[in-house]
This record gives C-alpha cells, structure tokens and sequence, in this order.
C-alpha cells in the first residue's frame, strides 16, 4: 500500500533516503559516531532527553533538516512533540517531504 | 596571549576590549572573527586551537572582543551590525592586521577594504530564524504561545530577548532585512574545501584538529602564493 502511494506521489527522496538523512543529521548534531546513530529507533529520546540539545541546538537541527532534506519547516509547526523522539522527528520530515 | 585593544563606543571615545592574540610582531597578522551569537562558544576552542597551529607557523593571529560579546562590559543589547563592523575594522586597524578571517556569520561584519577569507559564510536571515525557533520552542516548552510575526514586531519597536541574547531594535531590523555578506575581495573557504562536520551545529563545543590543521595549511598556502 505504502508503495502504491509512493508511486502516485511527485519525485521526491525515498523513506530510506530521509531516515539516512536524518540519522546524519543527528550524528552531526550529536557528535555520535554513525554506528551509534544506526542504533536510533523510533522511541529514541530527543529533545527534553538529551541534556545538550536544548532550543538552540534544535533550531539549528531544524534549518539544516530544510537545507538536507530541500523542505520548508514553519515556524508555527515546531513543538516538543514532534522532536521527543526519533519515530516522531522522523515522521515529521516524511510528512514534510510528501508535502513537498 | 591576553590583553586590551581600544575600542571605539558610541560616545565617541573608546573603551578596552579582550584581545586574544599570539603576537611576536611578525609580516603576517590575521585577525579572527569568531561568528556571532551562539556559534561563537561553539567555535571558542577551535579558533584558539587553530591561533595556535598559526603561531607555531609563523602568523601572528589576533581575536577580539567586540562590544557586548565574551568577556565585553558593555550591553549586548545595544549593539547592531554596523557597530560591530566599525569596530572590527578598528580592531584590524589596531591590531595592524594584514588579513581577515570570518567565521559564519561574522562574515556580515567583515572590514570593508581588506583581504582575506570568510569559513562558511552565511547570511543574516538563518542567523535570526535561528533565533526566532529557538525562542518559540522555549516559549511553548515553558507553556507559553510565541509568533515569529510577534516577535519581529516586538524587537522591531523596542528591542527584544531571542534565546538569551537582547537584540537592540537596530540589530533585530538589519537581522530582519536579510543582509548578505558583503565579502567583495575575500575568498570563501567552505567546509567541504577542509573536511570533517560542521563544527556549529554541534550542540556541545567540539574541537577538530584535523579541521584546525586543513584551515591554517590553506590559509597559509594562500598567504604564501599572494
């Protein structure tokens, strides 16, 4: 089904290229090594879990999620619960991605 | 290592500033903007650690303090762009700098006139989004609503704190209009050109010696072939 709707969707990155993406992101961000960013599943905690990723560090997180990943983000959009953990940051920039 | 420079205030005096610097009165001086706002602490430990790879090459590399900025007495909230344009350049004229290195957003505040590099310029409207989204975040994590229409509004008319920094109405209005660097005679070095990752979006300050290593070998290969 996901396929399908895929196929019906403009060109644009795949799921696997946005979660790539976005673990590169984090890696930077976080200063991680890459095998520690593999490791990230969806109930990895973010924002409000990570002591050195306060507001700053996730707006910073923020515009380079729109340069990487060629989105708009508004500011309207941004809360904690989007960034709380990993399945939620990351469904937030697919949903971003479709949306074009 | 550290001293005073003189720098010019409103009044029309000038007032002393930290100079970070290893000077033994050598041909070449780079003075180094460190960037604005938070990326400054991101950058602290990598510009010094980079001064010194300089030092141990035979430049003579200044950092000053601008008003309001480090270790500066004087209010950040009164400051603006312009300002610290001005007084970097006294700071080049001071420091008698024979090159400039900006950093990011220091790039906006290059001294006009003058030759040298800019490390990952950018401009000043993801500087101030940067800003407005952290303030928003802050403002709904502390259960509180924040615009970034209000926000621009507020510090337009009266100045305004964004994430811990105090913008006077002047900076928030130069912020705001999206000014590009004005780098005419500088070359861009961009972090592709250096390798590793981006040091600024690092959420803790990080030091790269490899990066510190590949910013000074070009700098002084450039140095060397003008």
């Amino acid at each position: 089904m996901t396929a399908e709707t895929a196929t019906a969707e403009p060109a644009g990155p795949s799921r696997s290229d946005i979660d790539q993406t976005l673990r590169a992101i984090l890696r930077d961000v976080l200063g991680l090594k890459d095998k520690q960013v593999e490791d990230f599943d969806s109930d990895t905690g973010l924002f409000g879990h990570l002591p050195e990723l306060d507001s700053m560090a996730v707006a910073g997180l923020l515009t380079e999620m729109e340069d990487r990943l060629d989105i708009v983000i508004d500011d309207d959009e941004i809360d904690g619960e989007m960034l709380e953990n990993y399945g939620a940051l990351l469904a937030f920039a697919e949903a971003k991605a479709v949306a074009g | 290592m550290y001293s005073d420079w003189p720098c010019p205030s409103p009044s029309g005096t000038t007032r002393e500033e930290l100079l970070f610097s290893f000077d033994r009165q050598r041909e070449a001086r780079l003075l180094i903007l460190p960037p604005l706002f938070d990326e400054a602490n991101k950058f602290r430990c990598q510009i010094a650690g980079t001064m010194r790879l300089f030092d141990e090459r035979g430049v003579d590399t200044f950092c000053p303090d601008l008003p309001g900025v480090n270790e500066s007495l004087a209010p950040h909230g009164h400051q603006s762009l312009a300002i610290w344009r001005r007084c970097a350049e006294s700071a080049a004229t001071a420091c008698r700098a024979t090159h400039i290195l900006t950093i990011r957003s220091s790039a906006l505040i290059a001294p006009q006139g003058l030759t040298g590099w800019c490390f990952e310029p950018c401009g000043a409207r993801p500087v101030l989004q940067r800003l407005l989204r952290a303030e928003i975040l802050s403002a709904k994590e502390a259960g509180r609503t924040a615009t970034a229409e209000e926000l621009l509004e507020a510090g337009a008319s009266d100045g305004i704190t964004l994430a811990g920094w105090d913008l006077s109405p002047e900076l928030m209005k130069e912020l705001a209009d999206g000014a590009e660097p004005d780098i005419v005679g500088y070359e861009v070095i961009k972090q592709t050109d250096i390798g590793g990752r981006p040091l600024w979006l690092r959420a803790e300050n990080d030091f790269d010696a490899a990066q510190a290593e590949a910013l000074a070998t070009h700098i002084i290969k450039a140095m060397a072939s003008r």
